[in-house]
């Protein structure tokens, strides 16, 4: 395994040092916990402060997503891990402009019990906070079994909707009813080609034959749900849409958000190829396509492969993925 | 026997090492089951604890030292391993406040309100497995070996036998908690890292008193 790093330990803290420099318009750390990262210039009275997180490992997810029409603030993790509470309950402080904080994360254990600790010590503090788990990653769970299932590239569309509503002027209320409401409609299902490599172990995420694929894999080099030979793009990319509509179905007429994430080191022609079938697909069926993305958005470290989310999206929804953003890593006009 | 702040430190340094030792190990049993880095969370914390114990010494209450454990060890890691082993030492402190020496009794109720933490805090039950399926039959041997009238050093090898046991039947688990719960059946024929790291704590701490006591005879 090769990297361009220093030290494995101090890799978290280098690349803050790093990001922070680079987009200093945009954010900066607090000065107790280098992990507190907030936006420079969206937090403003009234305004529902959004806050999100996990581990680091996915950029451009989550710190990248600071800033106007996105995310106020972000506490930074370990690599794969979720933040304590003492960066998450600093950053709460820093972007509560008195109409409460919303957490964005997706539903892992870590994530639920500390940010969970974090809102409780906020609450204490008289900062209202409510939360939003995201769980879009259908491998993760059964059907009847939705709030167990993670949060994985859909987490970026839900963040988009929630940023875009607290910037609209939502109340804190209205922020959670729409957010919980996109949460509910955004459905991902990813192929993994290639593993990830801890830079802290060296070792990779899981073992994958050169000729294999994994359906359903997670965003930490979590191992799918099946294994099987590398098909053609097509095929994988009907596959990943199949398992995704029979969970979600969509009839003539719907509309849909479509992102074809990157997780790491497959390129773009790929995802390309992969959003062609996907876009051929949904025009068969007659969903319309609202909006697009394709690129890297909730990466796994250099983990080979992509997913493909849909948001079946209504007028509200549709409204609020056309809201602008200006954030170091994500620009919509 | 007794155990003083001094001893209660070395129990903790020693633990450390323990899961420094076996880190390596320990994140292997993670790639088959997870994202394979529980031995790197546990060594960074457990790292972490080590160093804040350098503020401490043998006139420190045991409360103090655990609590600030408890805290250091949440504050390294964060993850899932943060909350409940924090939770865990605060728990724990609870027991020992303003204590500086430790009877046999009291390091029975510091370990039971230490687990009871992880308990109420992951909410697992055991045959999830997770880490509970070590402490939790752990325990339950713990308690039962001190009704027999055992003592500690006795109760806690029987402790250590169960918290074997139970981490050696977490390969026959389908995973239902936490990141591998993803797996389903191929969570199968592979041993929790999680239960293997509370089976090395409570091991290294059960090696420890039990060289105290024979220096002490």
């Amino acid at each position: 395994m090769k990297k361009l790093i220093n030290h494995p330990a101090a890799v978290v803290e280098e690349m803050l040092e790093g990001f922070v420099a680079a987009h200093s318009r945009y954010v900066r750390q607090l000065p107790h916990n280098k992990r507190s990262i907030v936006s420079t210039n969206t937090v403003r009275p009234g305004k529902v402060g959004v806050i999100c997180g996990g581990g680091s490992g996915h950029e451009p997810s989550f710190l990248g997503l600071i800033g106007k029409g996105m995310v106020d603030g972000v506490p930074v993790g370990n690599i794969f891990a979720s933040p304590p509470p003492d960066p998450i309950l600093e950053v709460t402080r820093a972007v509560d402009a008195g109409a409460g904080v919303i957490y964005l994360y997706g539903n892992y254990a870590g994530d639920c019990m500390n940010f969970d600790m974090a809102a409780e010590l906020a609450g204490m503090e008289g900062i209202r906070v409510e939360t939003v788990r995201i769980t879009d990653d259908v491998a993760s769970a059964p059907k009847s079994e939705e709030d167990r299932r993670r949060g994985i590239a859909g987490d970026f569309l839900v963040f988009k909707v929630a940023g875009a509503a607290a910037d609209q002027g939502y109340s804190l209320d209205e922020v959670v009813r729409v957010t919980s409401k996109a949460n509910q409609v955004t459905r991902t299902m990813g192929v993994a080609l290639s593993p990830c490599f801890n830079p802290q172990t060296g070792r990779p995420s899981f073992e994958l034959g050169p000729d294999e694929m994994e359906i359903g894999l997670g965003i930490h080099g979590e191992p799918g749900v099946q294994k099987g030979k590398i098909k053609p793009a097509d095929e994988v990319a009907g596959e990943l849409l199949d398992r995704i509509l029979a969970d979600m179905p969509l009839s003539r007429g719907d509309r849909a958000v479509v992102l074809v994430n990157g997780l790491g080191s497959t390129t773009y022609m790929e995802f390309f190829i992969m959003y062609r079938r996907t876009a051929q697909i949904l025009a068969e069926k007659g969903v319309e396509i609202h909006r697009s993305y394709v690129g890297e958005y909730v990466t796994s470290l250099e983990m080979g492969g992509c997913s493909i989310t849909l948001m079946k999206v209504d007028d509200e929804l549709a409204r609020l993925m056309d809201h602008p953003a200006d954030c170091p890593m994500f620009v919509q006009m | 026997m007794k155990l003083t702040s001094a001893d209660f430190i070395q129990a903790l340094r020693k633990i450390a090492d323990r899961i420094e030792q076996e880190k390596d190990y320990l994140s292997e049993l993670d790639r088959a089951v997870g994202d394979g880095d529980h031995g790197v969370t546990m060594s960074i914390g457990w790292q972490a604890v080590k160093a804040k114990l350098e503020e401490f010494d043998g006139n420190s209450t045991c409360g103090e030292i655990c609590k600030a454990v408890g805290m250091t060890f949440l504050n390294a890691v964060g993850s899932s391993v943060g909350p409940l082993y924090a939770t865990a030492f605060i728990r724990g402190s609870a027991v020992l406040q303003g204590k500086t020496e430790l009877n046999e009794d009291d390091i029975v109720q510091f370990w039971i309100a230490a687990v009871n933490g992880i308990l109420e805090r992951g909410k697992a039950q055991p045959g999830e497995k997770t880490m509970v399926d070590a402490w939790h039959p752990a325990m339950a041997a713990l308690k039962a070996s001190r009704e027999a009238g055992k003592d500690l050093a006795a109760s806690l090898e029987d402790a250590v036998k169960a918290a074997e046991q139970g981490m050696k039947s977490t390969a026959e688990m389908l995973s239902q908690k936490g990141r591998s719960s993803r797996l389903g059946e191929r969570s199968l024929g592979h041993q929790d890292p999680g239960a293997t790291s509370a089976y090395m704590i409570l091991d290294s701490f059960t090696h420890t008193i039990k060289s105290l006591q024979s220096l002490a005879s």
